[in-house]
C-alpha cells in the first residue's frame, strides 16, 4: 500500500505537460505553427538535442510522482502508519542506490574508501588503511584482481541489452515509416540508414542508443559498484545528479510558467492601450530592474526561510518542506525575469498595432480584448516561444549560482548548485575529491548544451528574417 | 543591328535562385543591347524578373541560392561574368553605378552625406581629403541640392525623400560610370518630386553621357524617358522597339492591353480592359508562351510551342505567334474595350457624408514631464461632403494629411475639432457602444494588402469578424453562406475561405478586403489609395471591381489618392489637399480640366503623360512639403509657389467660388469673390 503525495511543484510540473499538449494540438491546425517546427525536426542538431532533453525530461517526470510508503504494521496498531519519507517513481527504480550508503567519501568505482581508518582485524590488531566498501565491489573475494574482468563482464552485457532494445526500436521505427512513405520496411529501413529521410532518423536512433547503453550500464553496474563514487556521507553521487535533473528542469520550465503572464499581459497591455497604462507597466519593470536581482532572490528566500521555521506544523514531511522552497524560488525567479520579454513584446505591439488589420478590426468596432487575443497573441507568439527556450538554459545555470551563493533550493533537496557548493570544500582537501563537481559538472552541461542547441534551432525556425532566405 | 558596338551587350542571360525543384528561374535567356548615352528603359509588372535582371548584371544576385547559369554580359566588350569578384568591384560603382527605389533605406543613417559620397570617390578615384571634398560640393551641386557646403556635413535622416535619392544619384556619379542602371528610382516618390528627379537624370545623363538602364512599370514615365523600351514578362523580353514605334504601334498582346488597363478621363465612360489573372510563378516549366493563360487572342499553338523571337525592324523585336510571318494568326479577337461603364441610377443624391471643418492635431511631448509644446496640424479644417452613391477622391502628395481625415471621419482617430456628419448624425461626439454599433455603416480599405490582414487568420474567419463584432449575419451556417458569397461577388472562389492571406497575390489580397468591408453592409468605404501597391493590369481590375460594387450598391466612396489619373477615371468629384487643408474642389472636369490653384496646375503637369511627342510643360515646384508642426505663415503653398505675391505671405486665402461647384483657396482668386 502506497499514499500517492502531490507536490505543489507536481502538480504544476504536470499542468505544464497539460499546456504543452493543448499547445501542441492547437499548432496541428495552423500551418504558421507547424511549419517552422518541421524544420526544427529537420535539423540533425536539432534532433539530436531533441533526444538528449526528452530522456533527461522523462527523468524528471518519472522523479515527479511522489508518494510514501506504509510502514510495517506494528502490534496492537489500528491505523495505518506511512512512513516520513517521500519516495519518488524514480527513487524506487533507482533502488539499490538511494540505500546503499558508505560512511563517507569513495572514489568512482571503488572498492575501498577514499580514506584511512583505524581497522581491527580477526586478530585483533590495529592498523591504519583503506577500509573495504559496505557496498561498492562486496561481492568480489579479491577486488584487485577481480574487479576489472567484473565490470568488464556487466558492462558487455549492457551493450548486449542495449543493442538488443535498439534494434527493435529501430525495426519497430522502420514498420512505421514504411506506412507513411508507402514502401516496404526494407526500403524505408535502408533509407533511413543511409541517412537519405528529411527527418534525420539516423542521428535520433543514434542519440537513443547512446542513452540506451548508459542506461543499462547504470542498471547492470550501480548495484555493485558506486559509478560516479559517493560523498562526504557516504551517498551515491550518481544518484545525486540524477535525482537534480528534476531540480534542474522544475526550476527552468516552472520559472517560465510564472513569468510568462506578467510579460505577455503587462507588454500587450503596454503596447497597445499606451497611454497612463504604458508608463504604469514601463515604470514598474524599470525600476524592478534596477534592483540587483540576486539581493531581491536572497530577501525573499531569507523571508520565506524564516517563515518556514516559524511554522513548522503546515508541513508533514522534509520532503513538503523542500518542494514549497523549490516552488518559492521559481517564483522569485519568475518575477525577477518577466521584464526582458516584457520589454520586448512591448515593443513588438507598439508596431503590431498600428498595422492596418488591427486598424480594420477597430473600424469593425471589435472589442480590444477582443483584438488583444486574436489580432495581436497569435502575432507575438513566435517571440514567446524563442524567448522561453532561451531563457531555460539560462535558469539552470541560475540554479546552480544560486544555491552556491546559499540563497538557493533548500540544502535537503539534491540539485546541482548544492553539489556543486558542497564541492567547494570537497576541492580543498587533500586528496582532492574531484567526482562530485564532475559528475554535477557533466549532467548540468549536458542538459545546457542539449537546450542551447534546441533553442538555436528553434530561434532560426521561428525568425521570420532567416526565413525569408530559404 | 546597328554597326556601331554597344557599351553594354546582354545575351540569352539566365538566372537561377534556390536549387532542386523549386527553383525560381526569375531571367530565362534575355538579351538586349544598350548604346552609350541611350536611356534603355525594361518595362514590366512587378515579379518579371527586372530587378534581377540589373542584379545580375552587376553579379549581386541575392545569396545564397542566386546564382547566373548562362548567357554572357559584355561590358565595352569586357565579358563581366569571367571577371573574379574582386574584379567586378572595380566594374560595379565605377563603370556600372546603381540607384534603388528605397532612397530611405539606402543610406547609411549613421554617416554624413558628405562622407558617403566621398567613400565612393575614394574607391573608384582614388580622392582623399580636401581633393574629395572639392568634388563631393561639385557633385551635390549637379545634382541639384542647394547649399552643397551645409548639406556635406548632414546626416540622411535630415533629407527629405527627394533629397535623399539625389545624394543617392550623387554617389552613383561619383564613380563617373558609363552605364547608370535605375531601378524604379522614383516610384517611392510624389509626383512633383518623381518630376525633379526625373528631369535631373536626364540633364545629367546629358551632360556625361552616360548610358541609363531605367527599370519601371510605369509607361508614363518610359514615355517621358526613353529612347528604346523593352518589355519584359515572366522572365523573358517579349518585345523591344523604340520609344515612338512602342508607343504608337506596339505589337505583343501584352503591351497592348498594359496600356489599355491605364485608367485616364478618356475612359471615364467605359470598363477598364483587365488582363485576367497575374504573372505566373516562375519555378515552373513552361511549354508554350508565358502569357497564354492571360491573353485573349492565343490559341492552341501559344499554348503549346513558346514563340520564337520575331525581329520586326532595326532593334526591333516581339515574341509572340502573331508576328509569325509563317504562321495563320487566329481571327481578329474583337477588342474588348468600349464596354460600356454601369453607373448607378442618377438621380438627386442626398449628402450621405458631411464634413465641417475637421481637425486632426497630434501634441508634441518634450522633455521628462511629456509637456505639450506644440501640435502637427495633420488636418486643420477640412470640409468635404459625399453624396450617396458617388466618388469624391482626395488627392495630395504625402504627409499632406489625407490619410489621417480618412481615419479621422471613420472615428478611428479621434477629431480634434469639427463636425462629422453621417445621415445627419453627430459622429465626433458618439462614444463606446453607440459608436461601434455605427461602425458598419462605414468601412475602409487599406492601401498595403500585405499588413491588411492578420497572417495568422484564414480569409473566412477575416471577411466574418466585422460581422461577428457588429452581431449581424446570424448564426455560424449562415455567417460562412455569406462569406461564400462575398468571396464570389468579389471574384474569388468560395473555397478559398479556408486559405490563408499569404497564399494570395496582391491584387486578391485586395479582393478580400473589399469583401471583408463588404460583408457589414457599409454605405461609405474610405478607399485609402487601394492600386497604389498594385500592377497597372490588377489595378484595372481592382477599379473596375469597385465601379461595378458602387453601380450594384449604390456605395459611396472617399477615394484617397495621390495618382490622378486614376481620379479622372474614377470619381465625379475631386478635392486637392495641401498641408492640411484643401486647397481646391470641385467636379472632375472642372478641377482637371480648368485646374486654377497654381499646386493644382503643378501637380497636374507633373505627372508623366504618354505622348508621341514627350515634349511637355512642367510646372517646376521647387523643395518639399513643409512639416505640418510649423507650417508657413499666410498661404501655406507661398514658399513653393511660382506666382506668390506679399499677401500670400501675410494671410491664408479665403474661400472662392469659381462656379457653383468648384471652389479655391487662393489669393489670385479674390478679385473673382463672390463669397
Amino acid at each position: 500500500m502506497i499514499q500517492p503525495v502531490i507536490l505543489w511543484t507536481d502538480a504544476l510540473v504536470y499542468l505544464l505537460v497539460v499546456v504543452v499538449v493543448l499547445f501542441a494540438f492547437y499548432a496541428r491546425g495552423r500551418e504558421h505553427l507547424r511549419a517552422p517546427w518541421r524544420e526544427v525536426v529537420r535539423s540533425r542538431i536539432a534532433v539530436a538535442s531533441l533526444v538528449v532533453l526528452l530522456f533527461y525530461t522523462a527523468t524528471g517526470l518519472l522523479d515527479s510522482l511522489h508518494f510514501r510508503k506504509v510502514l510495517p504494521q506494528q502490534d496492537g496498531q489500528q491505523q495505518v502508519q506511512y512512513s516520513g519519507e517521500v519516495l519518488s517513481l524514480l527513487d524506487e527504480l533507482l533502488g539499490p542506490m538511494r540505500t546503499q550508503e558508505e560512511k563517507t567519501y569513495s572514489a568512482p568505482f571503488a572498492t575501498h574508501l577514499y580514506t584511512k581508518e583505524a581497522i581491527i582485524d580477526a586478530d585483533g590488531r590495529q592498523t591504519r588503511d583503506y577500509p573495504r566498501l559496505r557496498y561498492g565491489g562486496a561481492h568480489l573475494a579479491d577486488p584487485a584482481s577481480e574487479k576489472g574482468a567484473d565490470i568488464r563482464q556487466r558492462s558487455l552485457r549492457a551493450l548486449g541489452q542495449a543493442g538488443a532494445v535498439l534494434l527493435l526500436l529501430t525495426a519497430i521505427l522502420a514498420l512505421l515509416l514504411a506506412r507513411r512513405w508507402r514502401c516496404s520496411p526494407l526500403v524505408a529501413l535502408r533509407r533511413v540508414l543511409a541517412g537519405g529521410s528529411v527527418v534525420p532518423w539516423r542521428t535520433a536512433l543514434a542519440f537513443v542508443g547512446l542513452f540506451l547503453l548508459l542506461i543499462a550500464l547504470i542498471a547492470n553496474l550501480s548495484a555493485w559498484y558506486h559509478m560516479l563514487g559517493t560523498d562526504k556521507v557516504g551517498q551515491d553521487v550518481l544518484y545525486q545528479s540524477i535525482k537534480s535533473i528534476r531540480t534542474g528542469l522544475v526550476i527552468g520550465t516552472l520559472t517560465t510558467l510564472v513569468m510568462l503572464p506578467f510579460a505577455v499581459f503587462l507588454g500587450m497591455m503596454a503596447g497597445y492601450f499606451r497611454g497612463w497604462v504604458d508608463d504604469v507597466i514601463q515604470y514598474l519593470y524599470t525600476t524592478l530592474n534596477s534592483i540587483p536581482g540576486v539581493l531581491l532572490i536572497a530577501a525573499a528566500v531569507l523571508m520565506m526561510q524564516v517563515y518556514m521555521s516559524n511554522h513548522p506544523e503546515m508541513f508533514e514531511t522534509m520532503a513538503e518542506r523542500a518542494d514549497l522552497r523549490l516552488l518559492f524560488l521559481c517564483l522569485i525567479l519568475g518575477i525577477t525575469s518577466w521584464t526582458g520579454l516584457c520589454r520586448l513584446l512591448r515593443g513588438e505591439t507598439l508596431k503590431l498595432r498600428e498595422l492596418d488589420y488591427v486598424q480594420a478590426a477597430d473600424a469593425f468596432g471589435v472589442g480590444r480584448f477582443t483584438i488583444m487575443v486574436r489580432h495581436l497573441l497569435p502575432n507575438l507568439l513566435h517571440l514567446v516561444l524563442i524567448a522561453v527556450v532561451l531563457d531555460f538554459s539560462g535558469l539552470v545555470l541560475a540554479e546552480a549560482v544560486l544555491s552556491y551563493v546559499g540563497v538557493g533550493v533548500d540544502p535537503t533537496t539534491m540539485s546541482w548548485g548544492n553539489m556543486i557548493n558542497r564541492a567547494r570544500l570537497e576541492m580543498a582537501r587533500e586528496p582532492m575529491v574531484w567526482w562530485s563537481l564532475l559528475a554535477a559538472f557533466a549532467f548540468m552541461f549536458t542538459l545546457v548544451l542539449a537546450a542551447n542547441l534546441f533553442s538555436d534551432a528553434v530561434r532560426d525556425a521561428f525568425d521570420p528574417r532567416l526565413r525569408a532566405q530559404r | 543591328m546597328n554597326a556601331e558596338r554597344a557599351l553594354l551587350e546582354v545575351e540569352e542571360l539566365r538566372v537561377r535562385i534556390g536549387a532542386g525543384a523549386g527553383a525560381v528561374r526569375p531571367v530565362d535567356g534575355v538579351s538586349f543591347r544598350i548604346r552609350r548615352g541611350e536611356t534603355f528603359a525594361l518595362l514590366g509588372e512587378s515579379g518579371c524578373g527586372k530587378s534581377m535582371t540589373a542584379l545580375a548584371l552587376l553579379r549581386l544576385l541575392p545569396q545564397p541560392g542566386g546564382d547566373i547559369v548562362g548567357g554572357s554580359v559584355k561590358l565595352d566588350g569586357d565579358e563581366l561574368l569571367a571577371r573574379t569578384e574582386r574584379g567586378m568591384r572595380a566594374v560595379r560603382g565605377g563603370r556600372i553605378a546603381m540607384i534603388f527605389q528605397e532612397p530611405m533605406t539606402s543610406l547609411n543613417p549613421v554617416m554624413t552625406i558628405g562622407a558617403q559620397i566621398a567613400e565612393s570617390l575614394e574607391q573608384h578615384r582614388g580622392l582623399r581629403g580636401n581633393a574629395a571634398r572639392r568634388r563631393v560640393l561639385e557633385l551635390l551641386e549637379d545634382v541639384g541640392i542647394p547649399d552643397a557646403a551645409r548639406r556635406y556635413g548632414e546626416y540622411p535622416h535630415q533629407l527629405s525623400g527627394g533629397m535623399k535619392q539625389r545624394v543617392m544619384i550623387a554617389i552613383a556619379l561619383a564613380g563617373e560610370p558609363d552605364l547608370l542602371i535605375a531601378d524604379e528610382p522614383t516610384t517611392a516618390l510624389d509626383v512633383t518630386i518623381q518630376a525633379q528627379v526625373l528631369d535631373l537624370i536626364r540633364s545629367l545623363q546629358h551632360k556625361h553621357g552616360m548610358a541609363v538602364l531605367l527599370i519601371t512599370h510605369d509607361l508614363g514615365v518610359v514615355s517621358e524617358m526613353a529612347d528604346r523600351v523593352a518589355v519584359m514578362y515572366a522572365g523573358e523580353l517579349v518585345e523591344q522597339a523604340p520609344r515612338s514605334v512602342f508607343f504608337g504601334r506596339s505589337q505583343h498582346p501584352y503591351s497592348r492591353k498594359l496600356f489599355a488597363a491605364l485608367p485616364d478621363s478618356s475612359k471615364r465612360e467605359q470598363r477598364l480592359t483587365v488582363i485576367p489573372g497575374t504573372v505566373p510563378p516562375l519555378n515552373r516549366e513552361f511549354r508554350g508562351c508565358r502569357f497564354a493563360e492571360r491573353c485573349d487572342r492565343a490559341w492552341e499553338l501559344c499554348r503549346e510551342r513558346r514563340p520564337a523571337w520575331f525581329a520586326t525592324g532595326p532593334e526591333q523585336g516581339v515574341r509572340c505567334h502573331l508576328a509569325d510571318p509563317a504562321l495563320e494568326p487566329s481571327a481578329e479577337v474583337p477588342p474588348a474595350e468600349g464596354e460600356q461603364r454601369r453607373r448607378a441610377p442618377a438621380g438627386a443624391p442626398a449628402p450621405l457624408l458631411e464634413v465641417e471643418d475637421l481637425k486632426v492635431h497630434f501634441p508634441i511631448h518634450r522633455g521628462l514631464f511629456k509637456r505639450v509644446v506644440g501640435h502637427v496640424r495633420a488636418v486643420d479644417g477640412v470640409s468635404l461632403s459625399i453624396p450617396q452613391g458617388q466618388t469624391l477622391a482626395l488627392v495630395g502628395e504625402s504627409g499632406c494629411g489625407k490619410t489621417t481625415v480618412g481615419k479621422g471621419i471613420l472615428q478611428l482617430l479621434r477629431p480634434t475639432g469639427g463636425q462629422v456628419r453621417f445621415e445627419g448624425e453627430e459622429l465626433t461626439r458618439l462614444r463606446g457602444e453607440a459608436l461601434r454599433r455605427r461602425r458598419s455603416d462605414f468601412q475602409i480599405i487599406f492601401q498595403d494588402p500585405f499588413s491588411s490582414m492578420n497572417p495568422r487568420m484564414n480569409v473566412g474567419d477575416i471577411i466574418e469578424e466585422g460581422m461577428v463584432a457588429q452581431r449581424i449575419g446570424g448564426r455560424a451556417a449562415e455567417r460562412r453562406r455569406r462569406v461564400e458569397e462575398l468571396l464570389q461577388q468579389v471574384g474569388l472562389r468560395p473555397e478559398q475561405r479556408q486559405r490563408y492571406p499569404h497564399e494570395f497575390s496582391g491584387g486578391q489580397r485586395q479582393r478580400i478586403c473589399i469583401a471583408r468591408a463588404l460583408a457589414v453592409n457599409p454605405k461609405l468605404i474610405v478607399c485609402d489609395e487601394p492600386t497604389s501597391a498594385l500592377d497597372v493590369s490588377v489595378q484595372a481590375q481592382i477599379l473596375n471591381l469597385l465601379q461595378d460594387l458602387q453601380a450594384d450598391m449604390g456605395l459611396s466612396y472617399l477615394f484617397i489618392t495621390h495618382d490622378l489619373s486614376v481620379v479622372s477615371y474614377l470619381a465625379e468629384r475631386v478635392a486637392v489637399m495641401y498641408l492640411g487643408r484643401i486647397v481646391e474642389a470641385g467636379s472632375v472636369n472642372e478641377v482637371l480640366d480648368t485646374p486654377a490653384h497654381p499646386y493644382t496646375r503643378a501637380l497636374l503637369s507633373a505627372v508623366p503623360v504618354i505622348s508621341d511627342d514627350g515634349e511637355r510643360q512642367v510646372i517646376r515646384l521647387e523643395g518639399d512639403l513643409p512639416s505640418p508642426s510649423n507650417p508657413p505663415s499666410g498661404c501655406h503653398f507661398h514658399p513653393r509657389c511660382p506666382q506668390a505675391g506679399d499677401l500670400c505671405r501675410k494671410s491664408y486665402p479665403q474661400r472662392t467660388w469659381l462656379s457653383a461647384g468648384h471652389e479655391v483657396r487662393c489669393h489670385l482668386f479674390d478679385n473673382r469673390a463672390e463669397h
